[in-house]
Formats: structure tokens, sequence, C-alpha cells
């Protein structure tokens, strides 16, 4: 296969993580609280099945009528009052934002968790036009201090220690140490506390948008987000074209979904919808509230005749949890903001199919994310096609040669009957060659055995057998 | 300038091809069930009891598993003094509420300063209050959460700024599930739903270090339901 600068930088770092293994002890563990956690929320449901069935049935339908949908939502939030914008690309997004930010003569921003964020680098933008950005989710806010991406679109610091955390604190803020998960978050909180008091502008994601009543709803644990959409006299929400679900009361559904999927909790501590800025006779509120619609390739995807279920994704990070590939190699190795099979899946529509087709390739198809995903998204296919896209779009010469040989090969009973003999001899000399650059194997030998070859074929054990 | 028309028109275009739909491999979950447009929710959610007695007790485990402490009382009377009793054994100085039938009562009982958020308040000071007094739309006994706008509970921040929020509650706004609380927010708010509706599930949590649950992560440490 071709390299590209992506997938280079994918093997280097796959290959040391993987070797990694008190990392991988460590983010298997943090997994398996997940896993039991949600497993006791499941069971709860009267039936999980019927209730994924319908939230993948409500989803579809959503997508497939996008254009109505999103019509709907934009009438009915700015009929109260807010202001939608409408972003082709990650450029007219930042400069939308920009724009409002500079038009308030802003001086501090907090955010709650927005991945689109991170799909346009927003962080950069704003902070490269002077402008003070803070994260309130204590996991981003952890990541900005240590100027990295999420490690996981859901749980964005799981894979520091509270040793590495303290430490961090103690850097950036000049706490003293601590091995306290709770004291650790009390710093955090504290620091954050007078952003939010002082901060002009709040700026938000969103988990779904609903057409009906023109609102967006936030699903959060920390309470950030309530306090970033409630203190700050300017709102500005950031989120993908396809979040948009048609009714209010589908909520019912995909919160708890979301909720068991995405934490094992039947419900996140806050599901918030927000319809407009503030109301007439509200006690407080934002004076203004924009949403920007960020389109960003997502067209491209829904034009897939094949894949376009992918749009169906409420970003539970349910396939990353049970991914075997993820929990080895971790999050960062991807070089993408939606990592695991959803991020393989969706990436390469996203930023280019040659460019990232080896997240397709990184995959032992064993099928897990298709079953976790809550909205039945057919992840493991969706990662087959794209391996069958990619090869067809640009052929890998050596491998059709190979291909035809094998061909010619199999179509020979004499030729693979003299192959499988010249394979039980090179096998006794196999040994001379192992691991040196004269081994034709080596890819293969460098860290797995060869399957040996049968002192007898099947075919002279059929002849002989009387 | 018109994006709008632009993004339209792409998903427009998108749409025209016939697309397959998802499931297609996988048999655990069995056949789609017909929808159109009506989905039996409760169906298929957490089982929730007919009587009040099978709710409020199944809201009750909820509040346990989520550390919110529920009380549920005979009189308005004995609520204002569940309020006072939490009052003095956390040594509050300062409250904050909004103007409610509920909240009125048991504000002027506890002998403290009181900042309403009604008309309009003071961010500062809504952080140095001890607590948030407020009223709430329903309580889901499915879930556990208490459900507020920011009509019904004095806006926005009231129920997350101060380190204790407490919840004044009827018993009749018990409801059981998902489906029937957001039925009662279309009937309640038909001529215009508030700007801020919320389902408070348990205090303010994060488990973000070493998926490690901690609570009081930005919003409330505690929560409390008092319900009469």
């Amino acid at each position: 296969m071709s390299t590209t600068p992506a997938a280079a930088q994918f093997k280097k770092e796959a290959t040391t993580l993987s070797k990694d293994l008190r990392h991988r002890a460590f983010i298997r563990g943090s997994l398996r609280k997940y896993e039991v956690a949600r497993d006791s929320k499941k069971v709860r449901f009267q039936s999980w099945q019927q209730a994924r069935n319908a939230a993948s049935e409500i989803k579809w339908q959503a997508i497939n009528h996008l254009d109505t949908h999103l019509a709907e939502f934009a009438k009915n939030l700015e009929a109260r009052g807010a202001k939608v914008h409408w972003a082709s690309n990650a450029e007219q997004a930042r400069e939308i934002i920009l724009g409002i930010v500079r038009d308030k003569k802003a001086h501090s921003i907090v955010k709650s968790k927005v991945m689109t964020g991170e799909e346009i680098h927003l962080n950069d933008a704003l902070e490269k036009a002077g402008f003070d950005v803070v994260e309130s989710d204590l996991g981003e806010y952890i990541c900005q201090l240590r100027h990295e991406a999420p490690y996981h679109f859901v749980f964005p610091a799981m894979h520091l220690t509270r040793g590495e955390i303290s430490d961090l604190f103690s850097k950036e803020l000049g706490t003293a140490p601590t091995d306290s998960p709770e004291e650790l978050t009390m710093i955090a909180r504290r620091v954050l506390r007078d952003k939010y008091v002082h901060a002009d502008i709040g700026i938000s994601g969103a988990n779904f948008a609903i057409a009906e009543t023109g609102m967006i709803s936030i699903t959060e644990n920390e309470g950030n987000a309530r306090l970033t959409c409630a203190l700050p006299k300017t709102h500005i929400t950031l989120m993908g074209i396809e979040k948009v679900l048609p009714k209010l009361a589908d909520l019912a559904l995909f919160l708890p979904m979301l909720g068991t999927a995405g934490a094992g909790q039947l419900m996140t501590g806050y599901n918030t919808m927000y319809g407009g800025p503030k109301q007439p006779g509200e006690a407080d509120g934002p004076e203004e509230f924009h949403v920007v619609l960020l389109d960003n390739k997502r067209t491209t995807l829904l034009a897939s005749a094949e894949q376009r279920d992918a749009l169906q994704c409420i970003r539970c990070g349910a396939c990353l949890n049970v991914c075997p590939i993820y929990r080895n190699i971790g999050g960062h190795t991807y070089g993408t903001t939606y990592q695991g099979p959803i991020g393989s899946v969706i990436t390469p529509h996203l930023r280019g199919l040659q460019e990232w087709k080896h997240l397709a390739f990184c995959s032992s198809l064993c099928g897990a994310c298709t079953q976790a995903c809550p909205v039945k998204i057919d992840l493991h296919h969706h990662l087959l096609q794209t391996r069958r896209d990619a090869i067809a779009q640009k052929p890998v010469w050596w491998e059709t040669l190979a291909f035809k040989g094998l061909a010619i090969l199999f179509n020979h009973a004499w030729m693979f009957s003299l192959g499988m003999k010249l394979g039980r001899i090179g096998q006794v000399f196999h040994p001379l060659i192992k691991n040196t650059p004269l081994d034709p194997a080596i890819a293969w030998t460098r860290s797995r055995e060869l399957p040996k070859v049968a002192p007898e074929t099947f075919r002279e054990w059929w002849n002989n057998r009387k | 300038m018109n994006e709008r028309e632009n993004i339209l028109g792409r998903i427009r275009e998108a749409l025209s091809v016939p697309a397959q739909k998802p499931g297609g491999h996988d048999k655990a979950s069995g056949e789609s069930s017909a929808t159109n447009g009506e989905h039996p929710v409760s169906d298929w959610l957490p089982f929730v009891g007919e009587s009040f007695e099978e709710r409020a007790e199944l809201f009750r485990k909820n509040s346990q598993e989520l550390t919110t402490d529920f009380r549920l009382v005979e009189t308005v009377a004995e609520l204002n003094a569940q309020l006072s009793g939490i009052a003095k054994t956390e040594g509050w100085k300062r409250v904050a509420t909004h103007a409610g039938e509920l909240t009125d009562g048991a504000c002027a009982a506890l002998g403290l300063p009181v900042l309403q958020t009604d008309g309009g308040y003071d961010v500062n000071a809504l952080e140095q209050c001890d607590a948030g007094i407020s009223a709430c739309d329903a309580l889901v006994a499915q879930t556990g959460g208490v459900l507020i706008t920011s009509r019904s509970a004095g806006g926005r921040a009231l129920s997350v700024l101060p380190p204790h929020h407490v919840v004044l509650a009827r018993h009749e706004q018990l409801v059981p599930d998902l489906t029937a609380a957001f039925a009662l927010l279309k009937a309640k708010y038909a001529s215009g739903y508030p700007s801020l509706i919320s389902f408070i599930t348990g205090p303010s949590r994060t488990g973000d270090i070493e998926r490690i649950l901690v609570l009081g992560a930005h919003g409330p440490k505690k929560l409390t339901v008092l319900c009469v």
C-alpha cells in the first residue's frame, strides 16, 4: 500500500503504543468500568434491541429528510430570536464565529465541549486572533492545558493518571500535588468558576437539534454547559447539520440511549434544551443566541449510497469503548477529530479517501462496534467497503500482479501441487533467512510465526488412503 | 453569501441518490419494527409502576443511586421544617430562590437573607449563596430526574450556580416516564416554550479523572428533592 504522511504517522504511533503494556492495561481498566455500568443500565430497558431499532429508524428518516428538517429548525429558532448561520466549510465557520466575537468586543470566552470546534480548529483561530479561550469540561480543560487533542471524543482525558493530572495542575496552576481525583476536580472547579462569571461569550456544541420546536439539546454531567449557556451575554452553538431530530418527544428515546451507550448512565446528569436567547419575562440568559450550522463535507457522506447511515451517529463513543484496536493503539494514534470505528468510517469521507484509507485497514472486522451502536450503523461493513473503494480508485500495482499470479497458480493443478512441494522444502531453509532482509515474509515473521506446512497434503492423503 | 441555499442544495442533490438502510448486517436486534411517527417508547424503556407508591419508590431508588437526597413529606409545614433543618445542619447564611407557591413560604420560614432571581440579579451575589431553592415542572420516576424550565425554576443559573440545589415539588408532579414529561411540557407550554428546559438527574458529576466518580464538578455538589 502506498503510504501517506497520515498513514506513516499512524503506523509509527500504533507500533509504539501497542507495545506499551502499562498504557494498554490502564485503558482496559477504565473501559471495563464503563462496560459494567453500561450493562447494568441496559438490562433495565424492557427491550434494548427494540429501542435500538426505533432509534435507528428515527435517525434514518431524519437524515433522509434533512433538507426539510433543517429548514424547519432554522425557521423556528429564528422565530424565537436566535440567529442561524450556515457554514459550508471550516473556514467559513471560523470566520462567522470570529465575526461575532469581534463584533461583541469580547475579552474572554468560555467553551463547553464542542467536537465540531476540534474539527474546525476553533481554539487556534480564536487564540491567534487574540482572544482568551478556556475549555470548561474537566477533560477538555486538562487537554487544553497539555496542548493536546482529546484522546476520546466522550472521555477526553481518559489516558491520564491522577498523578499526571496533579503534576500538570502543579506546573500550570501552581497547586499542591494530590492523588485525590476529588481534590483535582475541585481545583478545576475553583479556577473555572471565575471564568464563567466573567466571560463575555459562551460557546457550546449540540447533541441534538429539534426541528419541531427550534431547540438544541446538550447532554452533559458536570453542569459546565449549563453555566456556559447561562451567564455570558452571548451564546454561540456550533453544530453539524446532521444533528436534527423531527420532534421534541423523540428525546424521550434518545436521551436515555445516549446516556446508557455513552457512559453507562440511564440519564446523563444534565440534558438541557435551549430554544433561543433569554425570552421576555425570564430572569437571566444570554441576550443573543447564534447557531452555526456546519456542513464540512457531511453532504459528501450523505451522498454515499452505502454509507449514508454513518450520519446517524449520535457520538456516544460506544464503538470506541468496545473496539480492540482502539484499546490497543489509543485515541491519539488515529490523528483524527473522531477516533475509533466511527472515526475510521467517516474520516475518509470528510478528509479524503486516499489519505485516510489506512484507518479502514486497521480493523479486525470483529463487529463489536456494529453490535454496540445504539443507532445500528453498519460500522465494520463500512470499513470493508472503504477498503474496496480505496483499492478500486487507486490499485496497488504489485498487489494486482500478485493476485494475477495466484489466479494462474490456483487454476493449474500441477502448479499448485508443485507449489506445495516447494513450500515444504522452502520451509526447511526458512530459519536461515528468517527476520533478515532476505526473508520474503518478513512483514509477517517479524511478530508472528509462519504456519507449518503439513508433511502430507490433503490430495496426497486422499490418493494414498487405502 | 447564500450558504443556506448552497447547503440545502447539496443536501437535496445527495438525497436524490437512493441509499441502503442500515441494520441489514446486525440480526441481533431482529426485524426493525414498522414505525410511522408513533413510537411506543415507554414499552421499551425501563419499566415504571402503575400506582403513585410504586413510582415514588422507583424515584427513591433512582435518587439513592444518584446520591440525590429525596424526602417525601405529608404537609407543607413539614416540608418547611425539613428545609430549615438542612439549612441549620449545613450552616447556610444566604439562599437564592424565585417567587412560587412552595418557595415563598419555605424561604420565609428560613429566616435568612434571600436573593430573588425573578427580575434579574447580580451574578456574584448568586455565586455567594449557599443554596438555590427552586420549584420544578415534574419529577420523573423512570430516571430519578427533575424537570425544570427557565420559567418554573427562577431562570437558568439558580439551579446550577449555588453549591446545593433544593427542589420543592408537589406529589402530583411525579410523572411516570420521559414520554409523560414531554407530553406535560407540550400541554403546559402550548403558547410558547421557555428558553431553557432541563432534565436534572442527580448532582453535578464527572468521571474525567480515571473514570472515578466525583460529585460537584461545576454545578451543585448536592441535590435535594423535597416532595409534599
